[in-house]
């Protein structure tokens, strides 16, 4: 097996998104030195809309700006393949026991862990939120050290307090989740745009041509629709709690966050490089236009949030540049969907 | 976004980490560039407090006018709801609806008391003896 990188030691890798982070720095441990977040983002599909019926989150609409969670490890360990190997474990002492045999081992291994036991996160972020991923590549002492992609430095964790994050309970309870690339051989070139090509026509299905209201490019527009209500219905108050939350899951890191949008961008210039082909580079333009846009309506959220915005006419001028973004995403997977890349 | 416009207000996060974002530098191509964080987000995560807050103080107001168990506040204190406490205590959320009455409560065996002190890492004394005062 890869013995050619057993030598190399764990280095950690920050990035804008936890999951594009772990799979960013397993693989590039793996060797693939070429591994960069916004390819891994892109080969696994991760831009997604999507508003949760009748689900709330911390009392607030269930919406996510990125496709659901695991997913983009597995796409892109798939599509250069890579075998993965995941287990959930029932028992904790199992659990430990399996990592502990991985760290001997000299193993870096991803784990799904739940932010609101996590130390050496600030307080303030701390909700229940059980999709956050980090690389466990070591131990210190009784301290396992700890590869948090979205976190400047390496950190460390007890063993109470790994396992304590890795039994969070509640929606998406990890469960002990533990994940690894395993034989990992060299890619070429041609895997990796077979891999963008792939990712790219899977995005377009996702964003386009998923069906139902509350999903993909239309879940934009559902949403625009709820907001134009929020104010009758909800009264000032809860709507700018809403509006704040659309905010978090827009941009906060703990919740989901990632500036998404300029991510997709960045992969598509990126992608333009590996294809030789600068279409990819002029549509890049179109998500860096999405995500100032989704920039200027979380401002303008916030003045509902902050009090000082109160009529019905915000409302609407947000539901408005919410329907706004909505054409130009649209029409930007359109144009990706006639770009004929290949298999 | 371009790079020069790229917030820098300190935040939450300030004295942990900064955060990678993606922007436009100056030949118009994408780089990552570290922020401490931008005011719109901290406002955000101020009122989601803001809301916690007051949830927790109207948990501790009903639990002292006997109208729910010292469950309810503890529940809204741990910002959990009804199916997170499922998750940490293993009952079932009707079970947990039931504990919230008063009455239910004061009848709950030492075993299951222990199983809400664990999910919210308190002694069961501070369960059983509620006290008036914000922790």
């Amino acid at each position: 097996m890869n013995t050619y990188t057993q030598t190399d030691a764990f280095r950690h890798v920050q990035t804008a998104h936890c999951e594009n982070g772990v799979t960013t720095a397993l693989l590039r441990y793996h060797g693939l030195d070429f591994m960069s977040e916004p390819l891994a983002f892109g080969m696994g599909s991760g831009l997604f809309y999507i508003q949760i019926p009748f689900m709330t989150v911390n009392n607030g609409p269930a919406i996510s700006f990125r496709t659901m969670p695991g997913a983009i490890f597995k796409r892109t360990c798939k599509a250069l393949g890579v075998a993965v190997t995941r287990k959930k474990f029932s028992s904790q002492q199992a659990a430990e026991a399996f990592l502990d045999q991985k760290v001997k081992d000299g193993v870096p291994v991803g784990c799904q862990v739940g932010v609101f036991h996590l130390t050496y996160f600030p307080k303030e972020y701390r909700f229940h939120f059980n999709a956050h991923n980090l690389i466990v590549f070591g131990r210190e002492d009784d301290h396992y050290l700890i590869s948090d992609p979205v976190m400047e430095d390496v950190a460390s964790l007890s063993r109470e307090e790994l396992t304590r994050v890795r039994f969070a309970q509640g929606p998406l309870a990890p469960k002990g989740h533990i994940y690894f690339p395993e034989n990992v051989k060299p890619v070429t070139d041609e895997m990796i745009r077979k891999g963008i090509a792939t990712g790219i026509r899977r995005n377009v299905r996702d964003m386009i041509r998923i069906p139902g209201n509350f999903a993909g490019v239309n879940g934009i527009r559902h949403t625009s629709g709820h907001i134009r209500k929020w104010r009758d219905k909800l009264g000032l108050k809860k709507a700018g709690l809403y509006l704040g939350q659309i905010v978090r899951m827009q941009e906060e890191i703990g919740t989901g966050g990632g500036g998404f949008r300029f991510l997709y961008g960045a992969f598509l210039e990126e992608a333009a490089g590996y294809m030789q082909d600068d279409r990819l580079a002029v549509i890049s333009e179109d998500f860096t236009r999405s995500g100032d846009m989704w920039r200027a309506a979380a401002i303008k959220m916030a003045g509902v949030y902050k009090g000082r915005l109160t009529e019905q006419k915000d409302f609407d001028e947000i539901a408005d540049m919410l329907l706004d973004i909505r054409l130009i995403e649209k029409d930007a997977f359109q144009k990706l969907s006639r770009l004929n890349l290949g298999k | 976004m371009k790079k020069e416009d790229l917030p820098q207000d300190p935040g939450a996060l300030a004295k942990f980490t900064r955060e990678v974002c993606y922007v436009k530098n100056g030949d118009g191509k994408y780089e990552t560039a570290l922020s401490v964080g931008w005011d719109i987000k901290k406002q955000a995560l101020d009122s989601a407090w803001d809301e916690v807050n007051q949830r927790v103080e109207d948990a501790r107001q009903a639990v002292l006018a006997g109208e729910k168990s010292p469950i309810h506040y503890f529940m809204e204190l741990r910002l959990m709801d009804i199916p997170v406490l499922a998750g940490y205590t293993g009952f079932f959320p009707f079970f947990i609806k039931r504990h919230l009455k008063p009455a239910v409560f004061a009848s709950l065996s030492e075993r299951k008391l222990e199983k809400y002190a664990r999910a919210f890492d308190i002694p069961v004394s501070e369960l059983k003896n509620f006290k008036t005062s914000n922790p």
